[in-house]
């Protein structure tokens, strides 16, 4: 996808927020500046407390910035926030039906919150909700849904007006593997189909590879890089080659130091790993010299950098020592403990409302 | 489950045609949603009525055996006791909804309006509104109570009464919903509102008059510092019929302060809590 940011969806130049608390000043975003172009993808990647919700916060109208500014297809966020809210759809990450609500009922309702015309609002609710999977479920009471429905429940009421620009907030948190694979449809298709602008926080590298034209890195609340997936991952430097013996790692580790060049060699029991460009062809090299040498492998492998190893690089820590257990909600800097300011997940899928079973 | 999806549906118009949004339209698209929920649960609408109909049944008897106490209000005891409950229906029924509101919020419901080109103050009104048709329709089966009881007034007087419950309501209603706008949390709203509630209510003569020569001089004057009793007062003097009194106007009078204060901060805390 070719950005054309002549005309940028989204653009904030030195967008802040500060929050006041007991212990004086919390800089939650210090200085924002980032473009989305009309039809793309846009990964924004971070650690709990980075300020990827309060920057959506911020860019849905929820909460004023203290510095910088922004506009939204063209509105501007402090002078015309409701033609910023014209332009977007917003599906928070805790989820944003009522529960005692019909999920029929919730959908039209949104619509027509937006102006929508009520035969026209009907319309669109029966359509999305047969196209997310919800079809024949309009009667059902909200809290009665599976965790992936209720989901795409929270998809479709973003998405019911026909927002030139959604944003997700880690729209696949606490799904179940299988309906995570199909969300993603459901999120390629948006852009594909209908030319949708999709701007997604994500707490799964690999959800962020498979989705996204482009990623934002934020920690800190700064932006700490940005590119494609295959950009960033050209950042770090090399595949990492993981060799394993039977015995004594001492002599592999050795001749490791040889292939490695300058890169260190870290050796950990029986396991020997370093990084080096190309590394299939050093693990070729590394593997006649094992054998020429005597070594038993147990076993030899080269892995391509992943998003998780830019983030190591960038950050200095994983996403996934970043990530709560289910149930935890990690604060992303604002005081008041809102539904949107929980960046917490569920890394495996486990989370037991994100089956279907409960499917009727 | 397909893994596709064809969002791209030819029966789907996109983008929404939209007809616009209006304080009026907002408002009553709130309300609609408002009171469809409160319709398919009316569990919270029969707890709401119960507390006030036991005090009509459990309670209001024993007045009949003390109307002859020196500084007991004249009249009949029903006349007292029933305007005095509807008052309360507006206050206690209305000052707990902030909590429907907290559980809103947590579902994430609040949010989702708030990226909405709703009007903010209709996001408050259609709840408020709400609100009011369920308590009037509750001060409606009150009065029906009472008249089972033994109550007899005058029309006006019952209608105005019922008026006044719904002025009561709007105004604890809207405050409420502030408030838990501000603290988001239950645990933090129920013990503020008992806190407030029980006192305003118990220094408002609802249960028995704080006249003069009933009550105890202190507690009289302390009585006259809460405005509630001068809207009790006023709204036991529409159900005996007398409207020349000044206990009627500065009962209306205050209950119209109450309201035009009331309304007034929790449209600018809602609006700016919500903005």
């Amino acid at each position: 996808m070719t950005s054309d940011l002549t005309h940028p969806m989204i653009r904030a130049r030195g967008l802040a927020k500060t929050y006041r608390s007991r212990r004086g000043q919390v800089p939650a975003v210090r200085g924002v500046d980032l473009d989305v172009a009309d039809g793309e993808i846009v990964g924004f990647l971070g650690p709990n407390g980075a300020g990827k919700t309060t920057t959506l916060q911020m860019l849905t109208t929820l909460t004023e910035p203290t510095a910088g500014e922004a506009s939204i297809a063209g509105h501007d966020l402090r002078t015309d926030p409701v033609g910023v809210r014209r332009s977007i759809g917003y599906v928070a990450q805790g989820g944003s039906a009522g529960s005692d609500a019909r999920v029929g009922e919730e959908l039209e309702f949104q619509a027509r919150f937006y102006g929508v015309p009520a035969g026209e609002a009907s319309r669109r609710a029966a359509a999305l909700m047969d196209q997310l999977d919800l079809g024949g479920l309009g009667g059902r009471d909200v809290k009665t849904l599976s965790g992936g429905q209720r989901r795409r429940l929270d998809i479709a009421l973003g998405l019911v007006h026909t927002p030139a620009l959604v944003f997700l907030d880690e729209p696949t948190t606490g799904l179940d593997p299988q309906s995570r694979s199909n969300m993603w449809g459901h999120i390629a298709g948006l852009r594909n189909e209908l030319g949708t602008t999709v701007f997604i926080t994500t707490h799964y590298l690999d959800e962020a590879d498979a989705l996204c034209d482009r990623i934002l890195v934020i920690d800190g609340g700064r932006i700490v890089a940005t590119g494609t997936p295959d950009e960033l991952k050209s950042q770090v430097s090399g595949d990492l080659v993981t060799v394993s013996v039977t015995g004594d790692p001492a002599p592999a580790a050795e001749i490791a130091r040889g292939a490695a060049g300058e890169a260190e060699v870290e050796v950990t029991d029986r396991t020997v790993r370093f990084r080096v460009p190309r590394g299939e062809h050093a693990a070729i090299d590394l593997l006649r010299h094992l054998d020429a040498a005597g070594v038993d492998l147990d076993g030899l492998s080269v892995q391509r950098p992943t998003l998780d190893d830019v983030f190591l690089t960038l950050t200095g820590r994983t996403l996934r020592e970043d990530t709560p257990a289910p149930g935890d909600t990690g604060s992303d800097g604002g005081p008041g403990g809102a539904p949107g300011d929980t960046d917490g997940s569920d890394p495996d899928g486990s989370d037991p409302n994100g089956s279907d079973e409960k499917a009727a | 489950m397909s893994t596709t999806v064809d969002l791209a549906n030819p029966t789907v118009p996109a983008p929404a045609r939209t007809a616009g949004n209006t304080v009026l339209r907002d408002t009553v698209l709130v309300f609609r949603r408002a009171l469809r929920l409160s319709l398919r649960n009316p569990v919270w609408t029969v707890m709401g009525l119960a507390q006030p109909l036991l005090y009509l049944f459990f309670f209001g008897p024993l007045l009949t055996k003390i109307t002859n106490v020196p500084g007991f209000p004249v009249g009949d005891p029903w006349q007292i006791f029933v305007p005095a409950i509807m008052v309360m229906l507006g206050m206690f029924g209305a000052a707990f909804v902030g909590f429907g509101l907290v559980s809103e919020w947590r579902d994430g419901v609040i949010d989702r309006m708030r990226v909405t080109p709703m009007s903010r103050f209709s996001l408050l009104a259609g709840r408020v509104l709400r609100d009011v048709v369920v308590l009037s329709a509750q001060a409606v089966l009150l009065v029906a109570a009472g008249l089972a009881m033994g109550l007899r007034a005058p029309a006006v007087g019952v209608v105005v009464g019922i008026a006044l419950v719904a002025v009561m309501g709007a105004t604890m209603s809207a405050v409420s919903y502030s408030i838990a706008l501000i603290l988001k949390s239950e645990d933090a709203l129920a013990p503020l509102l008992n806190g407030v509630m029980l006192p305003v209510m118990l220094l408002s003569g609802i249960m028995l008059p704080i006249s003069r020569g009933f009550a105890p001089d202190w507690l009289y004057y302390l009585s006259r510092i809460n405005p509630m009793s001068y809207v009790v007062e006023g709204a036991r003097a529409a159900f005996l019929g007398n409207f020349a009194g000044s206990e009627f106007w500065v009962g209306l009078g205050v209950a119209g302060a109450l309201a035009s204060v009331g309304l007034g901060w929790a449209t600018r805390t809602f609006t700016r809590q919500s903005s």
